[in-house]
Parts: C-alpha cells; structure tokens; sequence
C-alpha cells in the first residue's frame, strides 16, 4: 500500500479527538468498530439497506456504512456511545427492541430525526410540503416514514414508535 | 413449584436492555481479540459443477495476505457429522472440487485486515467447469419424492375420496410461496483461536452446545476440546441453528495459522449460504356439508429441497390437529434441486402450511355463505383428529372469540369489495393456528453462592427472545427468591447439553431443567451445587396433542389504481401457556406477526431463470417489512396453562409467524374479491386494469 | 474494495485538473462507494468535491431557483423556495432512499447515480452496461422491475431516480464545468437513448463536473404533486413513479414519469393530448394511453404499463382536485 492510499485524519468521536491512520478504503463504520473500539454502531448489510449503522455526523444522522472514513475527517461524530437521551430509557420501557442489533441505530436515527423534524423538514407521508403551512405533527406515521431507514427483523417497530412518540411529548 | 414472589407472570423490561440501548451489548463481532486475522469467504458463482482452478498465485502477494484456503488444501472434515438429519453435506466445506449450488462456499482468503481480505477474496480467480442446473422447483418436477418421515409423516384416516364425493362444497386449490430469507440483521460472525490444545470459539447461534458438538464431531476432536460461547446474538430465525460456514471456516483457519481468526459473513453471503425456507407448492381439498362440518381435508405439499442435507418442511402438521374432519389425508413431496440447502425458518412448515390451509378455510366459507369465524368454530375437534389423542389444553375457541371482540368482527359484511375509504378497497380477514409445543433434554447447574446469591447456568442462549429475562424470573420463583439474588450464566457450550433456541422449544426445554434443579436445591436447603438432566423426566410426559392457539385478524387497504396493499390494522389473541413475561412475550407474538405480514406483502428470493442464481440477495431487493408497512399491532394473551409441563408454559416465539400470511391474503381478497394464492401478494398480482 | 488515494478539493479548477485525467467525484458517496464496494466501479482516486463552494439554493432573476450541485438531498427537500414553488421535487426528494441517505447524498450524484438492475450490481453476471458486448441477462431473465418505454435489445435498465423525475418535469438545466469552459443541458436530453451504447449514460463531456441544477421561473407549480408506487411503503426504489405540475391557470400539465425508462420519463404525448380538451377524467385517460402507446413491456413487466396509465390519471385527479 503506498502512502496515496492511506491518510492521516482526525476524528472528533464522542467529544474525544482521535488521531489515526486509516487506508482509504476503511468506512467511517470500520472505522469506529475496529480502530476506536466503538462497536456500538452495527454492520447489517455495509450498502445503506438496512440503517444499523447510523450515526449523527456533525449532528446530522447518516449511514457510516458508505461514509469514507477519510471523508469524515474533521467531523463530529456521534456513536449511540455517546448518546444520552430519553429515548434510551423509552426503548427500555416499551421493549423497542428484541436482538437489539439494530437498537443502536433505531436510536441515533431517532435523535436526527427529532432535530430534522424541529427544523421544520416535512416527509415523504406530510400531506402539504408547503413552508407556509405549519408543520407535521409526529403522529405514528410521520414517525414510521421518518424511521423507515432502520430496518428491525426482530419487529419491534410498534414499540419503537410508541417510545418515539413517548418522547417526542 | 412455589410462584409465590411471582416473578413469572409479571411484565419486565430485559436484563441486558440497558447495555443495547448504549451501545454496551456486544454481538459475536464485536468482541476484541489482539493478533485477529480476517477470513474472507469466496462463494461460487455457478449453480452446479467443478471447480477447476483457484488461482491463489494471483492474491498471494496481495497487501496483507496470509493465505487462502481452498479445497486443495483445507483439512479433512468427518464426512460422518452432522445434525437432526444425519449426515448434513452442507457442512462439508472445501473438501472437493464439486460445487453443488451457486452460493457455496469455495475459498477462503485471510489477511490482517477485513478490507485487505476482502479485497483479495474480490480479487481471487476461481474457474469452474459447469454443469447442468435444475433450479426450477414445481410441485409435479420428475425429481419429486416422498419426504423423509421423521415428523410430519404422511397420514391416511378415513375415506378422504368418499368424503370429498359426499361433500356439499369442495375447494380445490394450489397455494404457493417463494423462497423466503430468515435475514437476521445480524450477519454471521466467528471469531475462533487456539487456547492449548482446546477450540475456542465466538459465534453467532442459536445453540452453542449443539454447535460445538457438531464442530467437535467436523474436526474429530473430542467435544472438551472444543468451546463455543455466543455473545448478545442479533437475530437468528432459524438461519443460526446450524454449524455455520462462518464457524467451520474460520475453525479451518485457525487451526492452519494458529492465530485467532474472525469470519463474518457479508449480507449477500448470508442470503446465498445460509439457511433460507424452501418454496412450497401445496394442493389442497377440503369438502364440507352445507352446514360447514368438514367431510375431508386433503392436503399434498411439495417442497424443495438439496441432495446435500435432508430436510422436511412440514406443512401438514396443522392440517392433522386444527379441525375436526372424518377423513384427513396428507403427504409431502421433496424436490432434490441444485440449491442452497433449505432450513428451517421461523415456524417452519407451519407458516407455509397454515398459509394454503387457513386460505382454503376461507374460501370454503365464502363458498358455504359462512361466517369464516364460525366455520371455525363449527369444526372443533374433541380430540386429535388423527391421533385420537386428548388435548392438553386446546384455547383456539377463546382466542378466536376474544379477538373477534375486540376487532369488532360481528359487524363484519362478508360479502366483498362491499367497503372503500376514498379511493381504497377496504377488507378484513382472519386466520386460526397451532403450534405444537413441547421440551426437550436439558441440563442445568445451580449453586448456591456465600453471598447469598444463586448461580444458574445452561447452556442457554438469548436471540432476543427474552430468554435471559425468562429463566432469571423461572429460576428465582423457582427458588422462591427475588430476582436480584439470581446470576444466570448462559450462551456458552461448556455449561452442558442444553436444546437450542428454536422449534418454540428454548424456554420449556431450559425452564424444566432450571424447575428441576431448583427442586433439588431446595431438598439439599439450598446449599451446594446441584447438576440437572431432564432426559428422564421429558420421557414421563403423557403423550397428548399439545399446541399453542392464536387467532390472528387483519384489515387491509387495497389501492385497486396501484395494486398497492397496506395493512391498516393487525390484532392476535394467543394461548401459549403460562406467560413468564407478558412484556417481552407480546413483543415475540408481535415479532412474529410482523413477520408474517412481511412474507405475505413483501418477500420473495428471485432467481435468474438461466443461471439459477439469486439475483436480489441485498436488502435492496430482498424487502423485508419497514417501519412504514407496519402498523400498531394488538397482541394479547387467553388464560391458558399446559399441564405437565413446569410452570404450564408452552413456548410463544414462533407461532405469531404463522396465521398472518392468510389473514392477510384472506383480508384481500374481503377487500376486492380476487383470492391472492401466491405470495407475496405484490402489486402486480393485484393491480386492476 | 481497490485502493484508491483521496482528495479534497477546495477550490473548483483543482477538482477539474483532476477530473481530467481520471480522478471520480465523490458526493454523498452512497451510490459511488456502494458500486465500489461491489467492484462494480474501481476509481484508483476519489476528489470530494462536497468542500467546493456549491451547496446552496438561490433564487434567480425569473423566479425559479438555483440549486448548488453539492446541495444534500434534504437540504433540498426542507428548503422553503423548492417547497413553495416546486412541492413535487420536495416531494420526489423526500420519496427516495432514507432520512439518512438523503443527509448524505448530493443533487449532482443523485442525478449521476447507476440503475439498480440486479444484474449490473453483480460483476460476476454479463451486464452491456457494465462490460459492454458482454450480453444482457435481464431481457431474458428477470426483468420485474425494468423498463417498458425507450429500452434497447441491449439494455433494458431503468433510472432509479426520484428526484430526476421532478426536475424534469420542471424543465430543469444542468450546468457543469470542465477545464476547457462550462455548458448546460437540459435535463431531458442529459440521459442519452440508449441504442448500442448503454454504458453511455450522460450526454456530460469526460471531467465535466456538475457545478447547478436551475429550474426557470417558467415552471413554477405549486399545484404540482410527485406519487411514488413501490414494493413497500418506504426505503425502497420506485416501481413507477409520476410528477405533476399543473402550469399558471391549470390550464396545462408537466408530467414525468420514473421507473420505466431509462431516463426520468417526460411525458411530452400525454401533455399535449391533456391541452385538447379540458380536465376530465375521460380526457386524463386518453393523454394517458397516448403517452404508453409506445409502451413495449417484457414478458415480465407488462403491468408497469398498466400502472403508468393509472397512475397518470390519478395524479392528474388530484392536482386538478
Ligand atoms: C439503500 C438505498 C436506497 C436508495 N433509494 C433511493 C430512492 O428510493 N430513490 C432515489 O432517487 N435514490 C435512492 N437512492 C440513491 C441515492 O439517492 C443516490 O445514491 C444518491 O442520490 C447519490 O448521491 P451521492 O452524492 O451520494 O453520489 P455519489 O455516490 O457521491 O456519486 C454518484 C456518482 O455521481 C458522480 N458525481 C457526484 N457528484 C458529482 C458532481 N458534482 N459532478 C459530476 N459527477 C458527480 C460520482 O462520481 C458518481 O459517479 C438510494 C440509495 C441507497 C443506498
Ligand atoms: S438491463 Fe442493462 S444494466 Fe441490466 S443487465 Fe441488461 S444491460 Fe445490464
Ligand atoms: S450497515 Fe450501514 S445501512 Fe446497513
Ligand atoms: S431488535 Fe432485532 S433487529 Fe431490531
């Protein structure tokens, strides 16, 4: 591996800056789990098809699976690890989850998605996407589209969404 | 048993939610391992032939490369082992030149890294010489013959052509389902090292007992040579029940490199080479009089299966015990084709089966006039209708009953395509099921420790089900102590023979041993130690028809514009025998559940025709149910208790799959008057011109 | 997954430089990273060009906006102008993908991202999109999801986008730059027919590099609606989809149509059938049939044809509602 395919970059994970190594190839997702320990976030497919592996980017939630790490470089990252949230306890409460393999990442979509939904976003089930028009509330289907990129084989949907909605107020 | 601090029967959040709800909870990939190598598993790409050349020179000196193993060199397996079936050819791995399915493991590669690995198992040339393929299951294919027998045998009572003959209604349907994936989210993972002379290994199963006696019996080592732990697991659904490749793989590597090695299989991996429910192709007659008491239910199954391992997917075992008829008859068919061996998946056989059965039923009530409900209730059995056996306890009636209240059934129009809401055609439907219930052998430990506390350990393990929650409130009712006092050791194979997760048979089979090791704990004034085997007491359980019940409703919007089928409401009453924990319990009914309404709606592993390979083995084009599908789910439990068996518990984690697919389908056609018998029930099958 | 080096670029003639000799754009990366995870695509050097001074909505001179190429996905979707004056790109924007794709995923990727046929995602199948002259498996094998209008013997894909259903509708331009100077295409001759060529996927020159995606004032429709029909409620690709927008006084329609071509489908035949007559459901039904006349399905996708037409008419009853 020559020194093109590898680069020096800095992750601020957590509220803690990591320095590291990583080869370009190396995900954003790979990288938090094999070189940070921060095996929170899970790999359930590695292609952005099932959501097990968000995580809040400079406090947006994306898939780490098809972040570069290189890419990421600079960025805040947030790991369910570093999540402190009601939510937690709710998922606790309703049983939001069974495996929990996908928990982690129900739970860090469901904090970007409470932000996206108190900026104003509307979704794909808001009946008027017009700006002029006062915004959705989070009834259980805004919340299931907006979740609908974290997959749960397990099922635990209805009761993540009633812990979502718990939450939400 | 004393229950009188009654931990089972009350609702309570899992023991290990906090640690999954901070990320804290490590699944089988998780685990840190200084000196780790990675495995990577290269599958064939052709359906059936030889493999002619890895060209290993080609990645040798790729960065990181340790070596690959192939079948030229990869150590020799005992041809003897196996599971359930005997012999199993799947576990076989590397051992010839011969690729007996597209999917099947024919290398792999290890490096320092996972992205080095994978990088050069991308890269390996491996040549084939092909051969013909048949992977084109149909009921009638020349290859068909009887399934094996070793359950869900073919049965013969009554005159079932006379019956039919007699009847004042007959329906007679073919009912299909695809190839469906258990599609866990957890990919398969096994971590494997030497420590001295024993294996040790993490892996992801849903048995490490049973795994580890199988991977003893691969590598002929003697099984205290051989150590298998599970961690948190993430899903198994059956995909996780056997030795699976990522074990066998990473076991042959590190015995060669002696270092710890860790397989994790890629989500396509786990779509083409592990466990997946065969289709089926099922005929089915039923005749009834006027008055809807069944005259004859005939019900001939085929399904697919590999020459590489036995299997029966036993879609008639509802059939011989649902309802009351005369004359029942049934017989299985096996397919051999060149496919990734089916397994067993979530309720299988029951899930299919209850699909054609509980569709019939409901086409035979729309054919009588009848309330599907009460067509039902009409055709209770007093006893097993081929057994002749008594029921345990048999709760259908009050699950069918009780849900049809709360659903609001009684002002149900049964006419279709009567109901719309704007431009949706609106229906209902239901379905009635069993699930038959039973332990088996088990061992347990209990000591009692100087600080009061109590060890438990079985060779358990948790899949989410709730297991770890379940014997911890089993064990301290058991004891009739409180729950903090009870350290329970699980996942881990060295704690003794344990039945694994799965044929809804976990939490009996470990609550048995538990009962009968705090039974003995408690004759010694629970000092000591004591060590369980429930071999003995299983073989004293009456022979009776054991079940759990459900009945399961649905409602359903049709867009008749855009074929598009959304279910609206969902609701299942259940008779599974004493709840341990009516908390986690409703969340495995309405797992279940869910999955059934994504079998009936969505899944479906589609093969090229030319090829036969799989040709959506992703998330992408294998859809399984998202957040958006599902609706809020009703899931309650009848009083129900099943004798003999500790505690009156029956087991609840399969039986929720089964009956949806139908209430669904049965749902759809209430809503626009077109049966759906093939699933999934995709648009294109209901779209209207 | 190939090693390949990395770059920033930050400043727009750095990235071109690099753009001409080879280098790949990196955008949200969802669609490029995926494909080269697959070995379906092997860069031996990425330029991320998301540092580059492109994100952002502007509004322009005539009342249509200007939309930055490394604008995301929902930044698209949330921003006010889009909502008001273009509600079916929200709309299409929001159909697609996921919260979290869409927080990555850029509008100059998204308009560049690869079709989904399941043959050409898998290197070890022939794909004449992938490996050209190598044959076309779908057309003789699965071919559920592909397209029933403008497809070739020799590639039957189709576009998997959302939002480019939208911006055509909405007469959209692309505007790009390479080393030697800058153009625009409009949108509904980007995607090139795709005859004997169907790895020519843009009518781009080579390094061009995405710069704007400006929708004219002339296309302002907030009666417009985008309604996506797929094999589950969410988090999946459009089986057919439809935009809408009904023009000034509603007297005229834009309509697009995805899923079933290669390209996003403008519906040129139905949108001139529609002036005719006035807005009736026997009216919408004709231009419908007019515009898949020249429908010719597969074996196995013949009920995309029906799903077009329907869906065409419904859409057109709502908007006129
Ligand atoms: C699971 C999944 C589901 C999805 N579902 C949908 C869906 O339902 N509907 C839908 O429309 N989409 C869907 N998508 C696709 C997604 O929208 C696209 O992947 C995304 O929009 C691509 O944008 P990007 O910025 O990530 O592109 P990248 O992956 O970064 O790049 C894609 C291509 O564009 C090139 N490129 C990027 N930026 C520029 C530029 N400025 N100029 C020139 N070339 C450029 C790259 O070189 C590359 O060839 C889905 C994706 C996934 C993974
Ligand atoms: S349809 Fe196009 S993309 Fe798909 S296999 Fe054929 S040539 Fe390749
Ligand atoms: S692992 Fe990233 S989306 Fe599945
Ligand atoms: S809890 Fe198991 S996949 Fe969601």
């Amino acid at each position: 591996m020559t020194d093109d395919h590898r680069s020096g970059i800095s992750l601020r994970v957590n509220g803690v800056t990591h320095r590291l190594t990583v080869d370009n190839r190396t995900t954003l997702l790979d990288a938090l789990r094999e070189d940070l320990g921060r095996t929170g976030p899970k790999k359930g497919c590695d292609h952005g098809q099932c959501g097990a592996c968000t995580v809040l980017l400079d406090g947006r939630r994306v898939v780490s699976c098809l972040t570069l790490a290189v890419a990421a470089e600079g960025a805040e990252v947030t790991t369910i690890e570093g999540v402190e949230h009601p939510l937690q306890a709710a998922f606790v409460a309703h049983d939001g989850f069974q495996c929990g393999f996908c928990t982690s990442g129900q739970i860090c979509s469901a904090v970007g998605m409470l932000a996206e939904h108190a900026a104003g976003w509307p979704s794909a089930v808001t009946a008027d996407v017009s700006p002029d028009t006062p915004p959705p509330t989070l009834d259980a289907a805004e919340v299931r589209e907006r979740l609908s990129g974290n997959l749960c084989r397990c099922g635990a949907y209805p009761a993540i969404v009633r812990a979502v909605i718990e939450v939400a107020g | 048993m004393n229950t009188a601090n009654g931990a089972v029967g009350t609702a309570r959040p899992r023991i290990e939610g906090k640690a999954k709800v901070t990320g804290a909870a490590r699944y089988a990939a998780d685990v840190p391992m200084p000196d780790l190598l990675a495995g990577s598993v290269v599958l064939s790409t052709v359906s059936r032939g030889r493999i002619r050349g890895v060209d290993v020179s080609a990645v040798r000196d790729m960065p990181g490369v340790v070596g690959v193993i192939d079948h030229t060199n990869a150590p020799r397996l005992n041809p003897k082992a196996g599971g359930f079936f005997g012999p199993d050819g799947q576990l076989r791995l590397l051992q010839d030149a011969v690729v007996p399915f597209a999917g099947w493991p024919v290398a792999l590669v290890v490096a320092e890294t996972p992205e080095q690995a994978r990088a050069a198992a991308d890269a390996l040339p491996v040549t084939y010489d092909e051969e013909p393929h048949d992977t084109a299951f149909t009921a009638d294919h020349p290859a068909g013959r009887p399934a094996l027998t070793i359950f869900d045998e073919p049965v013969d009572v009554g005159d079932v052509e006379a019956g039919l003959a007699a009847s004042a209604v007959v329906v007679q349907e073919r009912y299909r389902t695809p190839e469906e994936h258990c599609s866990a989210m957890e990919p398969h993972s096994a971590t494997v090292w030497w420590e001295g002379e024993r294996l040790e290994a993490i892996d992801s199963n849903q048995g490490p007992f049973t795994i580890a006696a199988t991977l003893a019996a691969l590598f002929s080592l003697s099984l205290d040579r051989v150590r298998v732990r599970t961690e948190q697991v993430g899903g198994g659904f059956g995909s996780k029940g056997l030795c699976g490749p990522q074990l066998i793989l990473a076991a042959m590597a590190a015995l060669r490199f002696r270092r710890p090695v860790r397989v994790t299989l890629t989500r396509a991996q786990v779509f083409l080479a592990t466990a997946m429910r065969p289709a089926t192709d099922q005929l089915i007659r039923i005749g009834a009089d006027a008055d809807g008491r069944l005259r004859a239910i005939w019900h001939e199954p085929a399904f697919e299966i590999s020459p590489l391992a036995e299997y029966i997917e036993g879609c008639t075992e509802l059939t011989k015990t649902l309802y009351a008829a005369p004359a029942i008859r049934t017989n299985l068919t096996a397919v051999p084709l060149d496919i990734l061996p089916p397994g067993s998946m979530r309720g299988p056989g029951a899930v299919p089966g209850s699909f054609a059965l509980e569709s019939a039923m409901d086409e035979l009530a729309e054919r009588l006039d009848l309330d599907p409900l009460e067509l039902r209730l009409r055709n209770e059995p007093p006893v097993g209708p081929v057994s002749g056996l008594p029921f345990s306890s048999r709760n259908l009636v009050a699950c069918l009953r009780e849900g049809a209240r709360r659903f609001g059934w009684d002002t149900r129009d049964r006419r279709p395509r009567l109901r719309r809401d704007g431009a949706l055609l609106i229906g209902t439907g239901l379905a009635a099921t069993s699930f038959s219930v039973g332990a088996f052998p088990s061992s347990a430990s209990m000591t009692a420790e100087p600080d009061g506390t109590f060890t438990v350990a079985i060779g358990a393990t948790d899949l989410g089900t709730g297991a770890r929650t379940a014997l911890t409130a089993i064990a301290a009712d058991a004891l009739a102590v409180g729950i903090d006092l009870i350290r329970l050791k699980i996942s881990d194979s060295a704690l003794g023979p344990a039945w694994p997760a799965g044929g809804s048979r976990g939490t009996t089979s470990w609550a048995w041993a538990i009962a009968e090791a705090a039974a003995k704990l408690r004759e010694q004034d629970r000092r000591g130690t004591v060590t369980v085997d429930t071999g003995q007491s299983l073989g004293d359980l009456p022979s009776l028809e054991r079940h759990a019940y459900s009945a399961v409703f649905a409602e359903v919007g049709v867009d008749p514009a855009t074929g598009e089928v959304r279910v609206r409401r969902l609701l299942g009453m259940f008779a599974v025998g004493r709840v341990v924990n009516p908390l986690t319990a409703r969340s495995q009914v309405v797992g279940g559940m869910i999955g059934g309404l994504s079998m009936a709606l969505h899944e479906e592993g589609v093969r090229d025709p030319v090829s036969g390979r799989h040709v959506n083995a992703d998330f992408a084009g294998y859809h399984i149910a998202s957040h958006a599908d599902v609706p809020d789910i009703e899931a309650d439990f009848v009083p129900d208790y099943e004798p003999g068996i500790p505690l009156g518990i029956k087991g609840a984690g399969e039986i929720g799959n089964v009956g949806t697919a139908a209430a669904i389908a049965n749902a759809v056609w209430h809503a626009t008057g077109v049966r759906q018998r093939s699933l999934p029930i995709r648009l294109d099958r209901v779209l209207e011109a | 997954m190939k090693e390949f080096a990395y770059r920033r670029a930050t400043d727009l003639r750095d990235a071109l430089i690099a753009g001409s000799t080879g280098a790949r754009y990196l955008g949200g990366g969802t669609n490029l990273v995926d494909l080269m995870k697959s070995g379906v695509e092997a860069p031996d050097r990425l330029v991320d060009v998301r540092w580059l001074p492109l994100a952002g909505i502007r509004e322009t001179p005539d009342g249509g906006l200007l939309i930055g190429a490394t604008t995301t996905n929902s930044d698209l979707a949330a921003h006010p102008g889009v909502r008001r004056r273009y509600p079916a790109l929200s709309q299409a924007v929001l159909a697609g993908a996921s919260g979290q794709l869409r927080n990555m995923a850029t509008v100059g990727g998204n308009l560049l991202q690869r079709t989904r046929c399941g043959y050409f995602a898998d290197p070890s199948y022939a794909c004449n999109k992938r490996l050209p002259g190598s044959g076309c498996p779908a057309i003789a094998g699965q071919h559920h999801n592909h397209a029933v209008l403008g497809w070739s013997p020799h590639c039957a894909a189709t576009h998997p986008s959302d939002m480019a259903v939208a911006l055509v509708a909405f007469d959209a331009i692309v505007r790009y730059e390479t080393l030697d100077g800058g153009g625009e295409i409009p949108l509904e001759e980007f995607y090139p027919p795709v005859g004997d060529t169907p790895q020519r996927e843009t009518a781009l020159p080579p390094g061009a590099l995405i710069t704007a995606v400006v929708l004219p004032g002339s296309a302002v429709s907030p009666r417009s609606r985008y309604r996506k029909v797929r094999e589950r409620a969410s988090y999946a690709f459009a089986t057919v989809s439809v935009a809408v927008g009904l023009d000034g006084d509603g007297g005229s329609a834009r309509i697009a149509l995805g899923g079933v071509a290669s390209r996003p489908w403008r519906a040129r035949t139905a949108e001139s059938s529609l002036l005719a007559g006035p807005p009736t459901a026997d009216g919408f039904r004709a231009a419908a049939d007019a515009e898949l006349s020249a429908a010719r399905p597969l074996p196995g996708n013949g009920y995309k044809v029906t799903l077009a037409r329907n869906l065409i008419v419904a859409v057109l009853e709502e908007v006129h509602a």
